[in-house]
């Protein structure tokens, strides 16, 4: 099952009495990055968390295409690749060992072909067969965005994807992420870094408090607006 | 290879790779289990004779305690680098997952047992090889019952701050039906004249609690992982 477009609808998420979230809508069309961006607490990684399906809105829905994550499940998640801030690594296996492992887990064809590309995007076939323990935050960030991007996910779903990374691993980071815009995939991240995202989104998405802030449209930098917003919240 | 059982293998195969590369659950459940034998050995067995039952009773106290510690660790692993919610992410039945996971503790207890049961038998004079068949039996079946019921908890519990705390708490009051008729079945086995009639009798009930307690996980898995 593939699907077209995603569609937040009032979608709401609220721990006990605490909400994390309340009435975000917003839509990604293929070919979109969308940027989630607030400050600590704000909710981007509990909205990515939703989206990604692995939690379940209190009010409101996720439609993927047609279908929501709850009634297409197992198809909607083959079509979701996910980026956590914590990169979802095993550090006491090889990247070889991760990304097939992975592979595996996704059913994918021809794993071996897939893991190879795979560690050739990441730049790193000469580091295949070492522990990712041993790699450093970049290293492990390109192998896991690369896991993450395995099985040719139609959305992606990045969380503070920048974090960590010199100037080098940003702009191919950055590359990696037009290559799968223009391949029409619909891309959302969460981040705290303006200045990198600025002129890679195609739209930013204020969270304040777990609420949604009218972004002010009036030009100027990203972080101009972000600013603005903020102070208007 | 169905997709059920390739996911659950994948699952098994790479949690076994992860321990014998780091031997951190297998080293400390193995030390942990032996030293409750040996203490327990030195305090309850007289002229080299035991009290009644108790190396039944001791032998299933050093599967809960040092089972327990595996179940916890495995899930810590999980953890760390937030791999349980990659695994929860993959398009693959989330109940093979369990499967899976269940599967590698099951071989790592199984491990552990290796050494305890004849360790048992050496220490407390049990007839552990005279009785081999049905006292496998047991242990598989007991053991099985506890990591079924153990393995939803410890995955449920991963993002609980208190889990360690948790984990007994839940864990122990669930399985101790399990416990008892373990317990029981190998007393029964372990008598000067051995009963194989209430072996039998407690093994169909470990048959029974496994039954159970596999298929109330299996259903469980997928909405308690979720939220």
């Amino acid at each position: 099952m593939s699907f077209e477009r995603l569609r937040v609808i009032d979608v709401a998420r609220h721990y006990g009495r605490r909400k994390a979230l309340s009435q975000i809508s917003f839509t990604c069309e293929p070919g979109e990055i969308v940027g989630l961006l607030g400050p600590n607490g704000a909710g981007k990684s509990t909205l990515l968390n939703i989206l990604a399906t692995v939690l379940s809105p209190s009010v409101g829905r996720v439609q993927y295409g047609d279908h929501t994550g709850t009634d297409a499940g197992a198809s909607v998640r083959a079509q979701i690749g996910m980026l956590g801030h914590d990169l979802f690594l095993y550090p006491e296996l090889t990247a070889r060992e991760n990304l097939t492992f992975f592979a595996h887990l996704y059913g994918l064809k021809e794993v071996a072909e897939t893991v190879n590309a795979a560690l050739d995007s990441a730049n790193l076939i000469a580091r295949a067969d070492d522990y990712v323990s041993g790699f450093s935050r970049g290293m492990r960030q390109r192998v896991a965005l690369e896991r993450a991007l395995l099985h040719g996910p139609r959305l992606i779903l990045l969380d503070e994807p920048f974090t960590g990374l010199d100037q080098a691993s940003t702009a191919a980071l950055v590359a990696r992420l037009r290559e799968r815009q223009r391949a029409g995939c619909m891309i959302v991240l969460a981040t705290h870094d303006l200045d990198v995202v600025d002129g890679v989104l195609t739209r930013a998405l204020f969270l304040i408090n777990g609420k949604q802030s009218a972004d002010s449209g009036s030009g100027g930098s990203l972080r101009d607006r972000y600013q603005a917003a903020v102070a208007g919240a | 290879m169905s997709g059920f059982l390739r996911v659950a293998w994948v699952v098994m195969k790479k949690d076994l790779t992860v321990e014998v590369r780091s031997l951190e659950i297998l080293s400390t459940t193995m030390f942990f289990a032996v030293t409750v034998v040996l203490m327990f050995s030195f305090g309850l067995v007289v002229d080299g004779r035991p009290l009644n039952d108790v190396a039944a009773a001791i032998l299933w106290v050093s599967i809960a305690f040092s089972g327990t510690l595996a179940l916890g660790r495995t899930f810590e692993r999980e953890r760390h680098n937030d791999t349980l919610r990659a695994l929860l992410l993959a398009p693959a039945d989330r109940p093979a997952l369990y499967v899976g996971k269940l599967a590698g503790i099951l071989l790592l207890m199984g491990l552990v047992e290796l050494v305890l049961v004849p360790l048992i038998g050496l220490l407390f004079n049990a007839p552990v090889i005279a009785q081999a068949v049905p006292l496998a039996l047991l242990v598989i079946l007991g053991t099985l019952g506890f990591a079924a019921v153990g393995t939803l908890f410890a995955a449920m519990l991963v993002r609980a701050r208190s889990r360690d705390v948790l984990l007994p708490i839940m864990l122990y009051p669930m399985t101790v039906p399990v416990m008892i008729a373990g317990v029981r079945g190998t007393a029964a086995l372990f008598q000067p004249i051995p009963e194989p009639a209430v072996a039998q009798f407690w093994l169909s009930l470990l048959a029974a609690f496994d039954v159970v307690f596999v298929i109330m996980a299996l259903w469980t898995f997928e909405p308690v992982m979720t939220d």
